[in-house]
């Protein structure tokens, strides 16, 4: 690869959206959503629950197929008949809920060794099994390699779902609430995790509740409501009203004595003009 | 005794077909359960008589010698459009895939009787293909049961991972670029042929049973995909020889015998794994690991002694 290559490529935006809408069935779920992401930049996708933001990214790492509007992955453009031309193997996505899996019980490394398929790669590759083993370590689970994945708690199998997406070593992550039900150990591990490969020049979309351990990494925050982008720039305040005693959200660092730094990580979506 | 039913020329097809049938139809089966598609056999296995007495209609029509020398290509043909239609209809929405399925269920069946009275045969004419009629295996119907069996043989476990891959979570599939729809297809069209190819040895009606028992078999003594791919495999091929040899002895229904064979092992087996699976020794299940509170002095001895009690 060329020089002039990189910074082509380091130029382009990893991910574009333009002019989203999104319908199932009478409910118009995305109302013209347009959302760019650069190489290198962590986004914290926000909003309630319910307001379109797995359906956004499930619209953007092509599940979804949007109802009108475009997307463009890596530069190419997104849509029927036109998904080969997207290089898979530089996108890994973590969808939302833990456990999915079909009538037979499957091994962990027989579901981390499937995110090494993508694109046209239908065999798994020379020295799968070390790779399986070290995005397992990645989420510290290398010693249940042999297990089954439902005898894994839901916060492991969350954990196992990351291992997959990370398992290709892609340059794009695309998250629906990676740490929704993992306990705070395996949230800063993750976090570390995160910060070694963002460092690294990974690019980030994440669908987050708070920003919680992940808040220092995130450059940017984009708020959905009602289907729309309400906020698209610094990550937003919490709400103040949630920030009373007894809502203290719990945090075992030693040093987390600040009160600011408390605030800041009970993000419960309060943007203002 | 063995050697004599060994140099038998009908038996020595009939062990073979048996054997590929045995091998190829728990690897199909394994993934429509994976699928949660375990009737989709049996959907086929309908559709397929159609073809049967189609086959039968178009070799009458063309004055051929037997009647039903056109039958197995007939029902081949028709179970590989039977199960594109169902993946297709599936795929357009969960609730009419359901009943389209119950339609192939129904017109399979009428059309095939309809058909072959317009053939000019007799509804007892398509029994030998509901029911199976091994002992009747002709050179060409092995050859034809042999390349069949060797093409699903080598999708199903050449594209396994592929396959896994789209049947565990399709959505990370389709999220992985993978060309999920195109595997649907090929799992659609191998189930077809694999069909086909046990009709002979199980009869249409039974097809199913010998896809699904097998894999339930497996999941009782195994929790990865993999082995219970290679397990299944094992006790398909093991019905299958055993239940035809009870046939050269005892004049009974090879196709019945080697289902309900299928299903003795798979409630002894169902008995006998929790057994098995007591005895095996268990390391801990629990992580070690910090929990998000601070605890009071007392509860951390509580947890440090109920890990020395797992350990």
């Amino acid at each position: 690869m060329t020089d002039t290559k990189q910074v082509t490529e380091t130029r382009e935006p990893v991910i574009e959206a333009r002019g989203l809408h999104f319908r199932a069935g009478a409910s118009h779920i995305l109302r013209g959503i347009d959302l760019t992401v650069l190489p290198g930049e962590v986004v914290a996708l926000l909003g309630a629950n319910g307001s379109g933001k797995s359906t956004l990214v499930r619209a953007l790492v092509g599940i979804n197929a949007p109802s009108e509007g475009a997307v463009r992955l890596l530069g190419e453009p997104l849509g029927a008949g036109r998904r080969a031309a997207v290089d898979w193997s530089r996108i890994g996505y973590v969808p939302q809920r833990a456990g999915a899996g079909g009538g037979i019980p499957s091994t962990v490394q027989e579901v981390v060794a499937s995110g090494l398929l993508h694109g046209r790669r239908l065999r798994l590759p020379r020295g799968w099994r070390d790779r399986v083993h070290a995005a397992l370590e990645q989420v510290g689970l290398a010693d249940r390699v042999r297990d089954p994945v439902h005898h894994l708690s839901g916060g492991q199998q969350q954990r196992i779902l990351i291992a997959r997406a990370l398992v290709r070593e892609p340059d794009l992550l695309v998250l629906d609430e990676p740490v929704a039900g993992v306990d705070m150990a395996s949230q800063e591990a993750f976090a570390a995790t995160m910060r070694r490969l963002v460092d690294g020049g990974l690019t980030v979309l994440v669908v987050l509740h708070e920003l919680g351990e992940l808040e220092p990494l995130v450059s940017r925050a984009v708020v959905l409501r009602h289907g729309k982008v309400v906020h698209d720039g610094v990550p937003p305040r919490a709400r103040q009203d949630h920030d009373r005693a007894g809502h203290r959200h719990q945090h075992p660092h030693a040093d987390d004595n600040a009160l600011d730094t408390a605030d800041n990580r009970a993000l419960d979506l309060e943007v203002r003009p | 005794m063995i050697m004599l039913m060994l140099t038998d020329p009908f038996m020595q097809r009939a062990l073979i077909a048996a054997l590929l049938v045995g091998v190829t139809a728990p690897v199909v089966g394994t993934y429509l359960v994976q699928r949660k598609l375990s009737l989709l056999g049996d959907g086929i296995g309908h559709v397929a008589l159609t073809g049967v007495a189609l086959g039968w209609l178009v070799g009458a029509g063309m004055g051929l010698t037997t009647d039903d020398a056109l039958a197995v290509p007939g029902a081949v043909i028709a179970a590989v459009i039977g199960s594109v239609l169902i993946e297709v209809v599936r795929r357009r929405g969960r609730t009419s895939g359901d009943l389209a399925l119950a339609i192939m269920f129904y017109g399979g069946i009428a059309g095939g009787v309809l058909l072959i009275g317009i053939a000019g045969g007799s509804s007892g004419n398509l029994m030998q293909y509901l029911f199976g009629s091994i002992s009747t295996v002709s050179d060409a119907d092995l050859w034809l049961t042999v390349v069949l069996s060797l093409v699903v043989l080598a999708i199903g476990v050449g594209l396994r991972h592929a396959l896994f891959s789209a049947s565990h979570d399709e959505e990370f599939a389709i999220a992985s670029g993978l060309p999920v729809w195109a595997l649907n297809i090929v799992v659609a069209v191998v189930s077809a042929l694999t069909v086909t190819v046990a009709m002979r040895v199980v009869g249409l009606l039974l097809v199913s049973a010998l896809m699904i028992v097998p894999v339930a078999v497996a999941q009782q003594v195994t929790h990865a995909f993999g082995r219970t791919m290679l397990t299944a495999c094992v006790v398909g091929v093991v019905v299958c020889v055993s239940g035809l040899t009870i046939t050269y002895w005892y004049n009974v229904s090879p196709g019945a015998t080697i289902v309900v064979l299928a299903i003795a092992v798979y409630a002894v087996v169902s008995l006998v794994a929790p057994l098995l699976t007591r005895r095996r020794p268990t390391h801990d299940p629990h992580p070690d690991l910090p929990d998000d509170v601070d605890l009071p002095a007392a509860a951390t001895e509580r947890a440090a002694a109920a890990a020395k009690e797992c350990r």
